[in-house]
């Protein structure tokens, strides 16, 4: 204890050298190599800030916050720019031949208080997100767990409810944080405190975050940046004008109808990483017209998934082919037939169907996504030549996702998507699924998530994952024409390595992997 | 000067007359905003959860925040809270909304109070000017130019100011956001491209006010007199002109500094400007009703104070206002 608290106050150096002695597991940049160095400032410009904003992982939303505290906090897993899940503030962890049983071994590491960080903190960090009383929207990815308990101070196991092999993908979840426990076990997140290479300064909700970089960090190749702030710019303008003149360095979510201006700008680069996040269109597979899948095939194929690429995205994104298993994913299946625009193709199965011409009503609004009504109206003129007539209904932005989305049986919606297929699937597709948006039931499909599951053969998976993939393009109920890239720019002030593609902004870990060019 | 104390008590009785009429107004306008929050679809639990919500952790948070108690029960909570003093706490994020109302209400005074500075001096000169000098070039131009301004939507003269004076020129920052703890000149040199912004928006209607209202006096028969004996032309306008000009032009700067504190979410939306119209756009879309109360409380203090004080002045400037026939 008293030779860990010296070295802590000793900082950096004599830290780093300790922990690069002790076998370090992320072996990407190191001190020699030219490239990563410490210092500077770093000054962030994101959208998604509110002033409703909180720290508290359970009801977290996608803006500064979850970027900031993902600097202060580390998770058990975290997710390589391969896409790859590899241990971050878990030291190591196994699971059983059944991968039912997981066990974390936890390492050593610091609160930014001092504190030592327990196998008790841990559970209390997933206990958070469980119980009846949980207002977490993580609450549905734990429900198969069955039990977390702490084996001593560094060990946490957790006993599933039947095997899941992706079960450590699952802990690098943003909310998976880890923070510190109260006396009474329960969460601690009114501290702000965590394992992360930053501290939380200062917290104005829907303006900025201020963080101060820690001297002990545990991570010897991480966080750069003595001190990093977090603006939030709603405005895409004022994000765009800001980081030309230099008020922040990096920005997400640039427009893209005026990028290439944006591009033009000397010192000014992009960073573009096709993620999983995607595009749904979907369909009650149990209400009429959509219960025949011919119906289902014939719009599939009334969608010019180009056209959308070309005048939604701007070309930032990637055509998909109604299934959400990405490139970015470990088993994507490249090699399954494209469903296209075939206006004709679409006739041939709206005659199978028994449909002469057929009239629908798709509800759309800016909410499921910036252009979703652009997309919408785009899909109604590339239907009117497959003899489908869409109407398309605009929605109050306003409560779109409590009033439409998965209330009306046809409409515009959005997925970030998942790092691991079984997540994917099991949280949309699967029979019963709280969030199965299009109603779709496929027994064949069900059989093999739950086979695929627990199956720790590599190829067996790759198979069962490859089957179920071309399931939901040829029988699912929902139309997904397009993968959307995750757009960053930044100026020639910061540089970085190879970025992860699992969410915009390097994974949301710019903060500690991005440093001063 | 005998007459100023007898002039003086009416004048107090109104006053208090009308503070007692804008506390009843607060009153009913807390009770409709409640009623149109609630009226939205949708509440705090499903908005913050958003795609995520699920029928379990949305009942969960409603429990949580007490939003499974009835409407009266909940209004009738708040008020007492609020006449005691306390504004409650936000329920998006559990801090004090007088701490998140703070911040952001020093923020807003402080760029309308900016706007206008410059707003109000510049518009009444310029419609001073512009009546004297009636129907020459400079009123044809001076008016030409305000109307074009007031014309075009803010955010569009915020974005062309921007390009030129920030990107192009960079005399000053693209962004207003003054950091955690800055000094004068850096709010005053940060807040200039809003400030400015807002100016122009505004010039017109008060310039306009001023003008219209002083060319009506010019006709009056008692100008004329003073044109007779001698007195100048600007001394006629000053002295003799504005001083009976005035209720208008009071009541016109009035509305317009109430549109400055209440009606600029666009420019802050636009600067990155942390200000009061932000705070409540969000809390609106949040549906977190104690910061929406509070705002609506604030903004409508706002337009009854600067209306009960357009009135007063008015009536003081004019005495003949305070026995209507």
């Amino acid at each position: 204890m008293t030779i860990r608290n010296g070295i802590s106050r000793r900082g950096l150096l004599a830290g780093a050298a300790c922990m690069t002695a002790a076998g370090l597991i992320l072996p990407r940049a190191s001190w020699a190599q030219p490239g990563p160095k410490r210092g500077g400032s770093f000054r962030i410009g994101q959208f998604g800030g509110a002033t409703s904003d909180t720290i508290d992982p359970a009801t977290f939303a996608a803006g500064p916050v979850v970027t900031a505290m993902l600097a202060v906090c580390n998770n058990l897993v975290e997710i390589d720019a391969q896409g790859q899940a590899v241990p971050e503030l878990a030291e190591s962890y196994e699971p059983d031949a059944e991968a039912r049983i997981w066990t974390f071994r936890i390492r050593d590491a610091n609160f930014g208080d001092g504190r030592k960080v327990t196998a008790r903190d841990v559970v209390a960090s997933f206990n958070h997100h469980r119980g009846d009383d949980t207002v977490s929207g993580a609450k549905g990815a734990l429900a198969q767990v069955r039990d977390i308990r702490a084996d001593g101070d560094n060990v946490v196991v957790f006993e599933l409810e039947s095997g899941n092999a992706d079960f450590a993908y699952l802990t690098s979840d943003y909310h998976f944080i880890i923070m510190p426990a109260k006396e009474d076990g329960t969460l601690d997140w009114q501290s702000g405190l965590g394992t992360g290479g930053y501290t939380l300064v200062d917290h104005e909700p829907g303006v900025r975050i201020t963080l101060k970089r820690r001297d002990d960090y545990w991570k010897p190749d991480r966080a750069w940046f003595d001190d990093v702030t977090l603006l939030s710019i709603g405005d895409p303008t004022a994000r765009q004008n800001a980081l030309m003149t230099g008020e922040v360095d990096a920005i997400n979510g640039p427009d893209l109808s005026t990028i290439h201006l944006l591009q033009r700008r000397p010192g000014i680069t992009l960073v573009e990483a096709t993620g999983t996040a995607h595009y749904t269109m979907p369909m009650f597979c149990d209400a009429a017209p959509f219960d025949d899948v011919n119906v289902r095939l014939a719009l599939k194929h009334a969608i010019n998934r180009e056209e959308l690429l070309e005048k939604i995205l701007r070309g930032y994104g990637r055509v998909a082919n109604d299934s959400p298993i990405a490139p970015a994913n470990r088993y994507y299946a490249a090699d399954l037939p494209q469903n296209g625009y075939d206006p004709d193709k679409a006739r041939h199965y709206l005659k199978q169907a028994g449909h002469d011409g057929l009239t629908l009503e798709l509800s759309a609004s800016n909410a499921a996504f910036t252009g979703a009504v652009d997309a919408a109206q785009l899909f109604q003129q590339s239907a009117k030549a497959a003899g489908i007539n869409v109407n398309v209904r605009r929605e109050p932005e306003d409560g779109y996702w409590s009033n439409v989305w998965l209330k009306k049986p046809f409409c515009m919606g959005y997925w970030n998507g998942r790092p691991t297929e079984d997540d994917m699937f099991s949280l949309v597709y699967a029979r019963g699924a709280e969030w199965n948006e299009s109603h779709w039931d496929n027994q064949r499909f069900n059989e093999l998530l739950l086979a695929a599951r627990a199956e720790l053969d590599e190829g067996l998976r790759a198979e069962m994952y490859h089957e179920m993939q071309g399931l939901v393009s040829q029988d699912g109920g929902t139309i997904i024409p397009v993968f959307v890239n995750y757009v960053d720019a930044h100026n020639d002030k910061v540089a970085h390595g190879e970025v992860a593609s699992d969410r915009f902004f390097d994974g949301w870990k710019l903060v500690e992997r991005w440093y001063a060019a | 000067m005998s007459g100023g104390a007898a002039r003086s008590r009416p004048l107090r009785r109104m006053i208090g007359l009308r503070l007692g009429i804008g506390l009843l107004t607060l009153f009913l306008i807390s009770v409709l905003v409640f009623l149109a929050v609630a009226l939205l679809p949708g509440d705090i639990a499903q908005q913050i959860l958003g795609q995520s919500a699920t029928p379990e952790t949305v009942a969960a948070f409603r429990r949580e925040l007490g939003l499974d108690q009835p409407l009266p029960q909940r209004y009738l909570g708040w008020i007492l809270g609020i006449l005691q003093g306390d504004f409650g706490n936000s329920l998006a994020n559990g801090r004090p909304v007088a701490d998140l109302l703070a911040a952001r209400l020093g923020n807003t005074l402080f760029l309308a109070g900016y706007a206008a500075a410059i707003a109000v001096p510049l518009s009444v000169l310029l419609g001073l000017l512009a009546a004297l000098w009636r129907g020459s070039w400079f009123d044809r131009g001076v008016n030409v130019v305000s109307l074009s301004a007031i014309s075009f939507p803010e955010f569009f003269i915020a974005y062309i100011l921007m390009f030129w004076l920030s990107i192009r020129l960079g005399w000053f920052p693209s962004m207003a956001d003054p950091g955690a703890a800055p000094s004068l000149a850096e709010m005053l040199g940060r807040a200039f491209l809003p400030a400015v912004t807002l100016v122009l928006v505004v010039t017109a209607h008060m310039m306009r006010m001023t003008r219209a209202a002083v060319v009506n006096v010019l006709g009056a028969p008692y100008v004329a007199m003073a044109r007779l004996k001698g007195a100048s032309r600007w001394r006629i306008v000053t002295r003799h002109a504005l001083p009976n000009a005035l209720a208008p032009i009071i009541n016109v700067i009035a509305l317009n500094i109430a549109w400055l504190i209440t009606g600029v979410v666009i420019v802050e939306v636009v600067f990155v400007y942390p200000g009061l119209g932000q705070l409540m756009v969000d809390s609106v879309t949040n549906r977190d009703m104690p910061v929406v109360q509070a705002c609506a409380l604030i903004f409508a203090a706002v337009y009854i104070l600067l209306n009960i004080t357009a009135d007063v002045l008015a009536i003081a400037t004019n005495p003949r206002l305070l026995h209507p026939r």
